[in-house]
């Protein structure tokens, strides 16, 4: 079983150090799309195996949990690294014509094939301290891909990423420490256990706090997602869809796995606090984003927008809730790398992202038009798209349990994001083109057009498949939250069974 | 603004004719099922979509949804023929036929869902595909803006309904309308009754443009002709009224529900024939008379009565007839001499006979006249005014009020521009619509006068069956009959047209006296002008308050958080460490605590980054003797040596940099350091706290166990690092290669000499 669990974290820093060693030869960047290849199908015989026996776990190295690293998978970990997989091949691909010679040189595809590996180890790992570490691999080599290129606001971004990223490092490590302190163990299921079973629950409670902030970072909520905007809009656009899609992704999902299997104890206060913090994250996002002028501003603030409504699943604490947010996970990081993939294709053939100097998108590439409407009208929760049943679901949990304020806040949201979205609709596609010039897609070299729309065209594809199909999504997204709420089979799993 | 039709007369590809095949062949299919229907056979159909919410697609066709279905196909059908012609050589027109045929199969499922959520699908689908029909023209500016605006105000509504579905939905336990409609009295009584029906009306109140949500619809006027005759007549505007029908035998009843429809339509309803008698552009009194219509229609829905019911169902296939007709004549003006001012049209009748009789057989139903549909419409709007229940007068008053007005603007679209001589020059010499374009108003105009003069089919096919959809039974509904004898209705329908034909004669000094009285009341439509300003305005002060490009402020506030979260959960959770005993300080303990202290103080202070380096090396130093004072001088040696290092490089790559602290950023340090030491306070005493108890020690004594047994390494920390948690090690060396990596890159891409 172990690698099964293994090879999705393996691959990519294969791929990675295979992709630096034939680096600015032809032979590099394929070499980042079939390891992307092999990472799909390495997390599709994941999620195989976990559909078909429930929670799996590995113990690395052969020493039994809690003592050594134990990856485990869950419904939850299972869908994470699928989705990770997908993003990554669409991105690998994507990036074949959009990543100039010169960042190639640099080692573009190590770093970002590195950071599909911590990514995919944060979504495996069993482990406290681990997910530490993959957190760091993240975070390093996002910052090499952030700054990569070296202008002045990449930069400026930069360094305010790196920095509050790395406040929430230390966060993180010091939770661990403590935390370790207090129950002697790092492994998750085990935490479970011992977390519960401590004496003193207020100290607890004072720990996952440190850890809900550590996260919430990470996650980009309310008030800490200064970072995102700052930087998001910098990198080149592959670089940013895969930011866009993964990273924040990466900190609510360790919010729900610890505020679902370790911090249990005190829901009244933590999820409540959550419940908050998901509001002001919706509303303060999706009002950042009203200001903006530029497509992958307003963008980058409608990620922190919609991480309030994953960590609402979270905060609400029901079935039907935490169902809503992992389906709600699963449907943003297609749509949202989406979104940015577009972003830089408009920027091809328009010029620009900014508003203000594009437009004739419609007339000219109607394509690109209908690739563009297909996320961005999920974004907004447009029925019958992927980000209307996760709204639906969300909001209807929150109604099932008279949660009327932080429903009227979702719905407002959701007009709000409409507003964002037509904005950029009719700005650079309707609006004919400042310079009066046709940004058709024909201009572009026909193996770029086609390596740049594939994969735009693939995810529009997939959010329309959960749009119109949605029963197998709910349902799966229904068993992942049951296993998130009551984790004795992800514990038995990793512990054995007690009896 | 008008359109701009095809230049020439149209020969376009036959493909533009499909749809037109597609609608005719619904129509002919729902056509089919009418006498099933009538017979009081409703059909149900289902097919599973998301049975784990509950959510099914679920068709019911009963006399409501059959008779809107009829309207949708049969309306639809002439509009696609109308289109083909209009707009058939345009470059957009294949998307345009796409957008309709999706907002007309929309609009189908829309009235025929038996499911609520699969009903809201479809409603949102109508929104989306009528925004892109708006947007229609999208280089113009105003043409974006209404697109938006309609949107926005029946997106913010459909939202609200949503809510409303989804709580009307957990408290009847189901959400197929089969089961809600039979659950009435329970969910009359049920607490949440007011804020499901609020929230519904919300939707359905903005979508079929309800006072004071009426001020998106004249604007959609942007759309070309067809789409307004469609979308804005007959079908999307009516998603609103048909889903108040729909709902009617499970919310009505109530005085709240009697009250805000009949209050909101008798409003909506008066409001709209005053300033449609005002406008100048034919489609712009059009697009007013379809809001006082659908102000009728949701003030006869406030009612239980057989009358009132009847009067809805009579009106709702009057409108929709007269009115699609209307706007294709006036399409056909606009085609044939560029412009759609009543100041200036006039003579036409010559050029367009076919157009300007289509226009007088409508414009007479719409004016309420005999022997047409309208005159029963009218009549048996009357019988039901006066038939509700309380303040029937008023109500009766407010439809005289309508009535008269509609007449006179009736006379405004169908006299003046064909039978009157032309106030002005034409912007084009005019000439005929071709075929297609006169086959829809002929149509629709013809069917209003056969159906005055034979009510009884109507009445058997569609009339009492929707009637039956309302209030349960076919019985209750009233007959349609030219004449009914004297009664109060015809006396009322004669006071009607001598007033209506008094304000025709006047209309030219109503109009100056309207455009004085509306110039001086607030207009909505600034004031979406205003809210949109406003909306930018917040967004842009938050974005300007919590995003304001200042790292330092970033992490101050992100560092207030964390005070706030940690030390305010101590407090509130009571997990203050009790005060720690003295008696286990030791001397060098303290010594290097102070020396800890010093070191970070100095860092925070100094303004040499080589000195903050230092310092914060001798912090570093401190916590490698504490290890060695505690016993464990292999990590000490470790530490000494990485602290060496990195003191030593980063010195190295300082010493070009500029000296620290820009001018005017030296006044924070007293808050900054207040937030320091005070979160640096709040982990001290987690700290405390934590040590209270003693560690477990069962991973540490596994490891010494088994580190030489099972791993075969007698250093417990080399063990660890490299074989019980080789995973972490791993993943920290990957950290290291990749940091270098990325300050190779960082350092090459950002050499001057070597420019991107």
């Amino acid at each position: 079983m172990s690698w099964l669990l293994a090879t999705p974290l393996a691959l990519p820093f294969l791929t990675g150090v295979v992709a630096f060693l034939l680096r600015g030869r032809p032979a590099g960047r394929w070499i980042s799309v079939a390891g992307n290849v092999a990472l799909l199908a390495a997390a599709g015989l994941l999620m195989a195996r976990v559909l078909q026996s429930g929670v799996i776990a590995g113990q690395m190295g052969g020493w039994p949990a809690p003592f050594g690293i134990t990856l485990v998978a869950d419904y939850l970990s299972a869908v994470m690294v699928v989705i990770t997989a997908i993003t990554a091949l669409a991105v690998a691909v994507y990036a074949l014509s959009d990543i100039g010679a010169r960042a190639e040189k640099l080692g573009y595809h190590a770093l970002f094939n590195f950071l599909i590996g911590g990514v995919t180890g944060a979504f495996l790992t069993g482990d406290l301290f681990n997910l530490y570490v993959w957190f760091e691999v993240m975070l390093i080599s996002s910052f090499g891909l952030l700054v990569l290129g070296g202008r002045r606001e990449q930069i400026d971004g930069g360094v305010k990423y790196v920095t509050l990223n790395l406040i929430s490092t230390i966060l993180f490590l010091s939770g661990i420490g403590l935390l370790y302190g207090m129950t002697g163990t790092l492994n998750m299921a085990d935490l479970a256990g011992r977390v519960a079973a401590h004496e003193n629950q207020g100290l607890i409670t004072v720990v996952a706090m440190l850890f809900m902030i550590a996260f919430g970072v990470k996650a980009a909520v309310f008030p800490l997602f200064f970072w995102l905007p700052a930087s998001y809009h910098t990198p080149a656009f592959s670089v940013s869809a895969v930011f866009a899609g993964l990273l924040t992704k990466v900190g609510v999902y360790a919010l729900i796995r610890l505020f679902t299997l370790v911090f249990t104890g005190d829901t009244g206060f933590t999820h409540h606090i959550l419940l908050w913090v998901a509001g002001l994250t919706m509303v303060t996002g999706v009002l950042g984003a009203a200001a903006q002028t530029d497509i992958r501003k307003i963008l980058s603030f409608h990620i922190v927008s919609q991480i309030g409504y994953m960590i609402m699943g979270l905060a609400l604490y029901t079935p039907f809730a935490v169902a809503g947010a992992v389906f709600y996970l699963v449907h943003h990081i297609i749509v949202k790398a989406n979104l940015f993939l577009i972003a830089g294709v408009a920027d091809r053939v328009a010029g620009s992202t900014a508003l203000a100097r594009i437009g004739g998108l419609y007339k000219s590439a109607p394509l690109l038009a209908v690739l563009f409407l297909i996320p961005a009208f999920s974004l907004a929760g447009f029925p019958p798209l992927s980000g209307f049943w996760a709204k639906y679901v969300l909001v209807a949990a929150a109604l099932e349990v008279q949660g009327w304020i932080i429903a009227a806040v979702a719905l407002l949201v959701g007009l709000l994001t409409i507003y964002s979205m037509t904005k950029i609709w009719a700005e650079a596609f309707w609006k004919a083109h400042p310079d009066g010039r046709d940004p058709t897609l024909a201009q572009l070299d026909p193996g770029v057009r086609r390596r740049l729309l594939l994969p735009v065209g693939a995810l529009a594809a997939l959010t329309l498949v959960i749009g119109f199909y949605p029963e197998p999504f709910v349902t799966f997204a229904k068993d992942a939250a049951a296993q998130l709420l009551d984790p004795t089979a992800y514990v038995v799993a990793v512990l054995g069974d007690p009896s | 603004m008008t359109d701009e039709p095809n230049a020439a007369p149209a020969a376009p590809g036959l493909a533009g004719l499909l749809p037109v095949a597609l609608s005719a062949v619904l129509f002919a299919g729902f056509l089919a099922l009418v006498p099933q229907v009538a017979d009081g056979g409703a059909i149900r159909l289902a097919w599973d979509w998301v049975p784990t919410l509950g959510i099914a697609l679920s068709f019911l066709v009963d006399g409501l949804s059959l008779t809107f279905a009829l309207l949708i196909s049969g309306i639809g059908a002439l509009v696609f023929l109308y289109s083909w012609a209009y707009l058939g050589r345009k470059p957009e027109f294949g998307r345009y036929t796409l957008f309709l045929t999706g907002f007309m199969l929309s609009m189908l499922g829309l009235v025929l869902a038996d499911n609520l959520i699969a009903l809201f699908v479809f409603w949102e689908l109508t929104t989306i595909t009528s925004y892109l029909l708006i947007g229609f023209n999208h280089e113009q500016a105003d043409a974006r803006r209404a697109a938006l605006q309609a949107l926005f105000v029946t997106g913010a509504g459909a939202l609200a309904m949503l809510a409303g579905f989804i709580l009307l939905g957990f408290t009847a336990g189901s959400f197929e309308l089969s089961v809600i409609l039979a659950q009435g009295e329970a969910l009359r009584a049920h607490a949440l009754y007011l804020p499901i029906l609020i929230l519904i009306l919300a939707g359905t109140f903005t979508k079929s443009a309800q006072f004071p949500f009426h001020f998106w619809l004249p604007n959609a006027m942007a759309a070309p002709t067809p789409v307004s005759a469609f979308l804005h007549s007959a079908t999307m505007v009516k998603a609103g009224v048909y889903l108040m029908a729909r709902l009617h035998p499970a919310l009505s009843g109530t005085e709240i529900w009697m009250w805000s429809l009949t209050i909101f339509g008798a409003i909506t309803a008066v409001f709209a024939s005053v300033v449609a008698l005002r406008q100048t552009d034919l489609k712009q009194a059009l697009a007013y008379t379809t809001l006082m219509a659908l102000g009728t229609l949701t003030l006869f829905l406030g009612q239980e009565s057989g009358y009132a019911m009847t009067a809805f169902a009579t009106f709702l296939i009057v409108h929709s007839l007269y009115k699609a007709a209307l706007f294709l004549v006036v399409g056909n003006i606009d085609y044939a001499t560029g412009t759609r001012d009543a100041r200036i049209l006039g003579g036409l009748a010559r050029t367009m006979p076919v157009t300007a009789f289509a226009a007088a057989l409508a414009a007479m139903s719409m004016a309420g006249l005999p022997p047409f549909l309208g005159f029963i419409g009218k009549e048996l709007k009357y019988a039901g005014a006066l038939a509700v229940a309380s303040e029937p007068l008023v109500v009766a008053g407010a439809i005289l009020i309508a009535s008269a007005l509609m007449l006179a603007v009736a006379g405004v679209v169908a006299i003046r521009p064909f039978w009157l001589p032309p106030g002005g020059a034409f912007p084009r010499q005019p000439r005929p619509a071709p075929w297609p374009m006169l086959t829809g108003p002929v149509i629709l105009a013809l069917l209003g006068a056969t159906f005055g003069i034979y009510p009884d089919t109507l009445e058997r096919a569609l009339v009492a069956p929707t009637v039956a959809a309302l209030l349960g039974s076919a019985e209750e509904a009233k007959p349609l009959v030219l004449w009914a004898g004297v009664n109060l209705p015809l006396i009322l329908s004669v006071a009607t047209i001598v007033l209506g034909v008094t304000i025709y004669a006047f209309k030219l000094r109503l109009r100056a006296a309207l455009a004085r009285a509306e110039a001086a009341l607030p207009s909505f439509d600034a004031g979406w002008d205003r809210f949109l300003k406003g909306l930018n305005r917040v967004a842009v002060w938050q974005t300007r308050v919590i995003q304001p490009g200042v790292l330092r402020f970033y992490i101050f506030v992100t560092f207030v958080t964390v005070l706030i979260g940690a030390a305010g959960t101590m407090l509130a959770r009571g997990a203050l460490p009790a005060l720690p005993s003295l008696s286990t300080v030791t001397w060098d303990g303290l010594a290097l605590s102070l020396l800890i202290v010093a070191g970070a103080a100095i860092a925070a202070v100094t303004g040499s980054r080589i000195a903050a380096m230092a310092a914060l090396g001798v912090v570093g130093i401190a916590v490698a003797m504490i290890f060695i004072v505690f016993g464990a001088p292999d990590v000490a040696i470790t530490q000494l040596l990485v602290e060496t290092l990195v003191v030593v490089l980063v010195a190295v790559a300082l010493l070009r940099l500029p000296a620290l602290d820009p001018p005017g950023t030296r006044d924070r340090r007293p808050r900054d350091a207040v937030l320091a030491g005070a979160v640096g306070l709040t982990v001290t005493l987690t700290l405390l706290a934590v040590i209270e108890r003693p560690l477990d020690r069962s991973l540490t004594d596994y490891f010494e166990t088994a580190s030489w047994v099972e791993a075969f390494g007698r250093n417990i920390v080399n063990v660890i690092l490299v074989d019980f948690r080789a995973l972490d090690t791993f993943g920290e060396i990957a950290v290291v290669v990749i940091a270098a990596l990325s300050a190779y890159a960082l350092l090459r891409t950002t050499d001057k000499r070597r420019p991107e």
